[in-house]
C-alpha cells in the first residue's frame, strides 16, 4: 500500500524523520518497500499564468506565450498543444533547476527568445504524464512556489503488507500502528452523523447473512455532477496511486484510503426497486465497470436489484448502474462482506481490486456507519445534494463474534524468554485497540473488530514481541539432550556417491524436474508422464520419468558451446505413474560423451565406448561392498542403441538401465555421438553390506589359464556362471583377461581368455584336484555353452 | 721376488687406468687370478730358504691385498658412475601434466546444501525428505493455509489436479515428520521446491532447506540464537543479523531475517518463526507441552550471496564453464 506521509501525519505526529519512520515500520512487520518524494528534486518553479499565446513565426508546433509569474511578465516559447491564454500552469523561471540538475537558462528557439519553461508533470517528476503542460486550478495564486501550492514537500511510503494485516490498509490503520510504536496519541477521523434532508429510502434485503451480515445504504438526491474534485483530494488520491475519476467515485475511494472501507455509489435512477444481497444465480451475467462482461458463478456474492445483479459484492460495481456525469441521485453503499465470501472470487475472474484486496483480508465490521457518514459529509461539501436517512440491513446473528483471548503473563515469558513487565504489556495492547481485563494469571483480552488476525494467545504474544522489538528480545543457544543417533553402517551416503563420481571426472548437474512432452516420450515409452495443469511453458509441461532428457539437454547445451568432452551426473526424483499410484523415486544418473580421457599428451585420442560407462557405474555399484548383487542383462530401450543396452538387475529386480543413446536421438538432439547414459535407483546403490571377516589361507594359490572359443552371441556372464558352478568350492576368482575375434578364430566366434585361481584354506591343493576341476569346467562349457578350448 | 715392487706398481696403475668393469676384471685375473702374476710369485717361494720364506710370503700377500683393495675401490667407483649414468638417462620432465582422470565437481547448490546440512547435522539435526509431488493437505491445509486463504497468493502453485501439486516449500516434510515422530524433533528438510514464476530473479524450480526443532521449553531466544550463529558461520563473517516481524500462516510469531555484510545494506535471507499451535494440533502434538521453531531458507539465494553469483538462471543452465568454478 502506498500512502502520503503528510496525510499520515495529519492523524499522528511522531517526533521522527521520514527514514526513521520507514525503518520503524519495517521493523514492526510493516515492510517498507520504497520511500520516494512525491515530486522530483527541483527549485524555482512557480504558479504562472499564460496571458497570451500566439503562433511561433518560424515553427508550426510552437507557440510564443506571455507568462506572468506574479512579479513580471516574460516571453516563453512552448511546444505543448494545451498552452493557451488564461491557463495557470507550472512555470520554471530562468535560474530554476529541474530534476536531473537541469538548469533553466535564457534561450532562443527558432530565433525567438524564451525566458523560462512551462512544465508538464513528468518534467517535475510528478508522474510519467507528458500529455501537455500542467493545468492548475483557476484560483491558483500566481507567483506561489509550486512545491508549496501543490504541497510537494511530501514523501510516498510504499508498504508491502502481509496478508494478515488488512487492518493497516488505510491511513487510519497505519496511524494507529505509528501511534503504538511511538507511544503517541492518534487523532480520530471526524465523522459525525449527517442529518437527513429528504426521507428517501431504498430497501436492502440480506438474503445470505453469512456472506453479508451488514449493509448500510443512503440515498443522496440532487447532487451537482459537474463540479471538479478539489485539488487536495485529487492529490491525496494520486499519492496513494489512485486515479481521479469523478467527484463521487473519488470520495468513495478517499474513504477507502482513509478508513479502509470499500464503498460503492450507484446511480439511483438506474436501480430497479430494492436491493438484495445474494449469491448469483445460474446463468446470470454482469457488465463490470471495466467494461468486461462476466458470467457469474453461483458462489459469487452479488448486489442485485429486481432485474438482476448490479455489482459483484466487494469486488467491482456494474457498468450500467455506475455513476456518470449525468447522475443526479445516488445510492451509497457501505457494507461488510465476510472474508470467506470474497476470498478467491476476484481471482477466479482474473480480477484484483482495492476492494476485494481489503474484503479478503477483513474489513472492520463496525466501520460501516462511520464511513457512510464520512462519505456523505464529503460529498455534500463537494457535489452538494440532499441526503436521506441511513438505512441499515443487519443479520445480527451472522456478524463476527467479538473475540476474547486469554493471555497468560507466564506464557509470554515462556515464549519470549523474557519477563516483560505487566504495565508495558498493557500499554502495547491497549494502544493496539485491545481492551484488557485483568485475571489471575494475566488478562482477558477483547480483540478489536478490525483485527481479523488475532484469535489465540500466541497471536497476542506476537503483537507484544513485535512492538517490543524482535531485536530487543534475548538471544540464547538451545540446549538439548545428547543421544547418540543411529548410523546404519551398511548404508552409503549420497554424499559419498556424489564424490565418487566427481573423482571419476563427472560434473554434477541439476536439471528441471518438468520437461517437454515430446522429449519425455522419446526417452520413455513405458510411462505416461504426469502433466502439470498450469505449466509455465511447453518446455516445462510434464514430470520426468527419467533424468536422461534433462542430462541430454545439458549435454547439448555444452556441446553447442565447444565443450567436447562431457561427463555429467545428477541425483533427484523421477516420477513414475504406476497402476494406482505415483512412485517418486530417487535415482542417480549419468551421461558421457567425447573422448575417453581428457585431451593430453598421454591420452585423449580414444573415443568412449559402452564399457567406459559400465566401468564407472560398476565402480559406483561396488562402493557398498555388494557389487556382485547386480547383473547387466541385454535389453531393449526406446532411447538406446538396440545392440548396446542393458538393464541392471539387483536380486532379480530391474533397478536401472545403461546404454548408448540411440543414434536417431543423437541426431534429433543435434548431439555429437556416441553418447552413453546410465540411471539406477538410488536405494539399490546406497544399501550396501556390513563386512564379514573370513580367515586367510596360509597355503599357496594355484592358477590355470584357459582360452575358450564360444559363439559371439554367448554372453560372458553365462560362461562365468558355468565356470563358477563347476570349478569346485575352492575356486577363489575368475578373471577375464582377454577377448579376441579375428584371425585364427572362426567368423561368428570369439575367444575368451580366463584365469582361474584356487586356494584351499588348510592345505595345498594337488595337481590332480586342479586338473579334475579344469576338466569339469571344460566339459560343462562345451555342453552348456557350446564353448571349446582354443586349439 | 725382486720385481714384486714393480709388479704391484704396474698393477696399481692398470687398475687406476681401467674404465670398464670388464677391463677391471681382466686386470684382477692378470695379477690375482690362480695363474696371475702376483699369485705366481707365491709359487717361487719354494726356492727360498725356510728362514726367508715367511717374510717373503707376507710381502707378496701384502702386495696382493693392496692391489685387491685398489680393485674393489675402483669397482665401486665404476659401478657408482654407471648407476649415475643410468639414472641420468631416466630423467623425466616433471613439469609434464600427470596421467589420469580429470576431476569433476559438485553443483554449487549441492555444495551449499551439504554445508548447511553439516552445520545442523553437527548439532543433532537429522535430514528428512519427502515427495515433491505433494497433496494440498500437506502443502497448505496442515500448515494452517486453508483454501482461499490470501497467503495462497504468496505461493504461485503448480497443480496437477484439485488435490495434487508440486510442493511450494519443503515445509510439508515438517508435517510428515511430526505426524510420525514424537518430540523432541530436530530435522532439516532439504530439497527441490516449485513456484509458478519465471523471470530474472525467480526460477520455477529452486531449493529450500527447512529446519524444525520441537522440544519442551523452546523459546524465541533459541530461534534467534540458532539462526544468528548459523548465518555467521555460514558466511564465515561477523555479519550483522536483524529480525523483522513478518507473516507465515504456519508460524506465530513469524520472522524474516536480514543480514548486513558490512556495506550497510540489509538483505533478506530467510524466514522463520515459532511453530503455530494449529500446525502442532494437525500433527497431534500438544502445543501446551511442546514449543518449537521452524525456519526456511532459499539455497540458491544463499549460494548467490556466498559465491557472488549474480544471475539465478545460471544454476539450471548447467554450463560447464559455470559449474567448473565451484571445485
Amino acid at each position: 500500500m502506498k500512502f502520503s506521509e503528510q496525510w499520515l501525519r495529519e492523524l499522528v505526529q511522531p517526533q521522527i524523520g521520514t527514514q526513521e519512520l520507514a525503518d520503524q515500520l519495517s521493523l514492526s512487520g510493516l515492510e517498507v518497500d520504497d520511500v520516494e518524494g512525491v515530486a522530483g528534486d527541483f527549485t524555482g518553479v512557480v504558479v504562472g499564468e499564460i496571458l497570451t499565446a500566439e503562433q511561433h513565426p518560424n515553427a508550426d508546433k510552437l507557440q510564443v506565450c506571455q507568462v506572468s509569474d506574479g512579479e513580471q511578465t516574460v516571453q516563453v516559447v512552448c511546444g505543448a498543444p494545451n498552452a493557451r491564454a488564461g491557463l495557470k500552469t507550472a512555470f520554471a523561471r530562468v535560474g530554476a533547476v529541474l530534476p536531473g540538475n537541469f538548469k533553466i537558462k535564457k534561450a532562443k528557439l527558432r530565433q525567438v527568445e524564451s525566458f523560462g519553461m512551462l512544465c508538464a508533470e513528468d518534467e517535475l517528476g510528478l508522474s510519467e504524464d507528458h500529455g501537455g503542460i500542467m493545468e492548475l486550478a483557476a484560483d491558483a495564486p500566481v507567483g506561489q512556489d509550486i512545491r508549496e501550492f501543490l504541497n510537494l514537500n511530501d514523501t510516498i511510503i510504499d508498504v508491502d503488507l502481509t496478508p494478515n494485516r488488512g487492518d493497516c490498509l488505510s491511513i487510519a490503520g497505519m496511524a494507529r500502528e505509528v501511534g503504538v510504536l511511538n507511544k503517541v496519541a492518534v487523532a480520530d477521523v471526524e465523522a459525525s452523523a449527517v442529518a437527513p434532508l429528504v426521507d428517501d429510502r431504498f430497501d436492502v434485503q440480506l438474503v445470505d447473512g453469512h456472506a453479508c451480515p451488514r449493509y448500510l445504504g443512503r440515498v443522496i438526491r440532487n447532487i451537482n455532477p459537474g463540479v471538479e474534485t478539489p485539488q487536495w483530494l485529487q492529490e491525496k488520491l494520486r499519492r496513494s496511486g489512485v486515479r481521479s475519476i469523478d467527484p463521487v467515485v473519488d470520495v468513495t475511494n478517499y474513504v477507502l484510503l482513509e478508513l479502509g472501507q470499500p464503498m460503492h455509489a450507484f446511480d439511483l435512477s438506474k436501480l430497479d426497486s430494492g436491493i438484495k444481497v445474494r449469491l448469483a444465480e445460474e446463468g446470470e451475467k454482469l457488465v463490470l465497470l471495466d467494461g468486461q462482461e462476466v458470467a457469474l458463478s453461483i458462489d459469487t456474492l452479488v448486489i442485485a436489484d429486481a432485474k438482476g445483479p448490479v455489482a459483484m459484492a466487494g469486488i467491482m460495481g456494474g457498468e450500467p448502474t455506475s455513476v456518470t456525469d449525468a447522475t443526479r441521485n445516488i445510492f451509497l453503499e457501505s457494507a461488510f462482506f465476510a472474508p470467506l465470501a470474497i476470498a478467491g472470487r476476484a481471482r477466479s475472474y482474473g480480477l484484483h481490486t482495492d476492494s476485494s484486496h481489503r474484503f479478503e483480508r477483513g474489513v472492520d465490521w463496525q466501520l460501516q456507519r462511520k464511513t457512510i457518514e464520512r462519505a456523505t459529509a464529503l460529498l455534500l461539501e463537494i457535489v452538494g445534494g440532499e441526503p436521506g436517512p441511513v438505512v441499515e440491513a443487519i443479520a445480527e446473528a451472522d456478524l463476527p463474534a467479538v473475540r476474547k483471548v486469554h493471555l497468560r503473563h507466564g506464557k509470554v515469558t515462556a515464549v519470549l524468554a523474557l519477563e516483560i513487565p505487566a504495565p508495558e504489556i498493557e500499554e502495547i495492547l491497549t494502544r493496539l485497540g485491545m481492551q484488557l481485563d485483568a485475571v489471575e494469571d494475566g488478562w482477558q483480552v477483547t480483540v478489536p473488530s478490525y483485527r481479523f488476525d488475532i484469535s489465540i494467545e500466541v497471536d497476542l504474544i506476537e503483537e507484544i514481541a513485535r512492538v517490543y522489538g524482535y531485536n530487543n528480545l534475548p538471544v540464547h543457544t538451545p540446549t538439548a539432550a545428547l543421544p547418540i543417533p543411529p548410523i546404519a553402517e551398511a548404508r552409503l551416503t549420497l554424499q559419498s556417491l556424489r564424490r565418487h563420481l566427481v573423482a571419476r571426472g563427472y560434473q554434477e548437474a541439476i536439471t528441471y524436474s518438468f520437461i517437454e512432452t515430446g522429449l519425455q516420450k522419446s526417452f520413455d515409452d513405458q510411462h505416461e508422464a504426469i502433466a502439470l495443469a498450469n505449466p509455465i511453458s511447453a518446455e516445462m509441461a510434464v514430470m520426468r520419468t527419467t533424468l536422461w532428457p534433462g542430462l541430454a539437454k545439458a549435454l547439448q547445451y555444452n556441446q553447442h558451446r565447444q565443450q567436447n568432452r562431457v561427463r555429467l551426473f545428477e541425483t533427484g526424483q523421477r516420477f513414475l505413474p504406476k497402476a494406482n499410484e505415483l512412485v517418486q523415486e530417487n535415482v542417480i544418473a549419468g551421461i558421457l560423451a567425447g573422448s575417453r580421457d581428457a585431451e593430453g599428451w598421454t591420452a585423449g585420442k580414444e573415443k568412449l565406448d559402452f564399457f567406459d560407462a559400465k566401468g564407472d557405474l560398476e565402480s559406483l555399484l561396488a562402493l557398498g561392498g555388494y557389487g556382485d548383487r547386480f547383473t547387466f542383462v541385454a535389453d531393449r530401450h526406446v532411447a538406446l542403441h538396440p545392440g548396446q543396452t542393458a538393464r541392471i538387475e539387483c536380486n532379480g529386480e530391474t533397478v536401472g538401465h545403461i546404454g548408448a543413446l540411440h543414434p536417431s536421438l543423437v541426431k534429433k538432439l543435434d548431439l555429437n555421438g556416441p553418447v552413453y547414459l546410465f540411471e539406477v535407483a538410488l536405494e539399490a546403490v546406497i544399501s550396501g553390506k556390513l563386512p564379514r571377516f573370513s580367515s586367510l589361507s596360509k597355503f599357496p594359490e594355484s592358477r590355470r589359464d584357459l582360452a575358450v572359443v564360444a559363439d559371439q552371441t554367448t554372453a560372458f556372464e553365462e560362461i562365468r556362471q558355468v565356470v563358477e558352478a563347476e570349478a569346485g568350492e575352492f575356486l577363489q576368482q575368475v578373471t577375464l583377461f582377454d577377448v579376441y575375434q579375428g584371425q585364427g578364430i572362426e567368423p561368428g566366434r570369439k575367444s575368451l581368455a580366463l584365469g582361474l585361481t584356487w586356494q584351499h584354506p588348510s592345505r595345498t591343493l594337488n595337481e590332480e584336484e586342479i586338473n579334475s576341476a579344469v576338466n569339469a569346467v571344460v566339459s560343462a562349457l562345451r555342453e552348456r555353452c557350446g564353448a571349446t578350448l582354443r586349439e | 721376488m725382486e720385481n714384486l715392487e714393480t709388479l704391484l706398481a704396474q698393477g696399481k696403475q692398470a687398475v687406476a687406468e681401467s674404465d670398464t668393469l670388464a677391463a677391471l676384471d681382466e686386470i684382477r685375473v692378470q695379477y690375482l687370478g690362480k695363474k696371475g702374476e702376483l699369485t705366481s710369485l707365491l709359487k717361487g717361494l719354494g726356492k727360498l730358504s725356510a728362514e726367508e720364506r715367511p717374510a717373503a710370503g707376507a710381502r707378496i700377500n701384502e702386495a696382493k691385498e693392496a692391489l685387491q683393495a685398489d680393485i674393489t675401490a675402483r669397482r665401486e667407483a665404476l659401478e657408482a658412475a654407471a648407476l649415475e649414468a643410468k639414472l641420468a638417462a631416466e630423467t623425466v620432465d616433471v613439469s609434464l601434466p600427470g596421467r589420469g582422470q580429470s576431476v569433476g565437481g559438485l553443483h554449487p547448490v549441492t555444495r551449499t546444501l551439504e554445508r548447511i546440512e553439516a552445520f545442523f547435522g553437527s548439532i543433532g539435526y537429522s535430514v528428512a525428505e519427502g515427495p515433491e509431488i505433494e497433496d494440498d493437505y500437506h502443502n497448505f491445509e496442515a500448515l494452517n493455509i486453508p483454501a482461499h486463504h490470501p497467503a495462497r497468493a504468496m505461493h504461485d502453485t503448480f497443480y496437477f489436479d484439485a488435490h495434487r501439486l508440486l510442493r511450494t516449500h519443503t515445509s510439508p516434510v515438517q508435517v510428515r515428520t511430526m505426524e510420525s515422530q514424537e518430540p523432541p524433533i530436530r530435522i532439516i528438510c532439504p530439497g527441490r521446491v516449485y513456484r509458478c514464476d519465471y523471470d530474472q530473479t525467480h526460477s520455477p524450480m529452486f531449493h529450500q532447506v527447512e529446519g524444525l526443532l520441537v522440544d519442551r521449553n523452546i523459546t524465541f531466544a533459541d530461534l534467534k540464537g540458532t539462526l544468528e550463529q548459523f548465518l555467521r558461520e555460514f558466511f564465515e563473517e561477523d555479519v550483522k543479523v536483524r529480525f523483522r516481524p513478518s507473516y507465515f500462516p504456519f508460524t506465530e510469531p513469524s520472522i524474516e531475517v536480514d543480514i548486513d555484510r558490512g556495506d550497510g545494506k540489509w538483505l533478506e535471507v530467510l524466514g522463520c518463526g515459532m511453530v503455530h499451535p494449529k500446525v502442532f494440533e494437525c500433527s497431534g502434538i500438544d502445543p501446551e507441552e511442546y514449543t518449537g521453531f521452524a525456519f526456511g531458507m532459499g539455497v540458491e539465494r544463499l549460494a548467490m550471496l556466498r559465491y557472488g553469483v549474480d544471475d539465478l538462471r545460471l544454476f539450471f543452465e548447467n554450463d560447464l564453464r559455470f559449474l567448473g568454478q565451484f571445485k
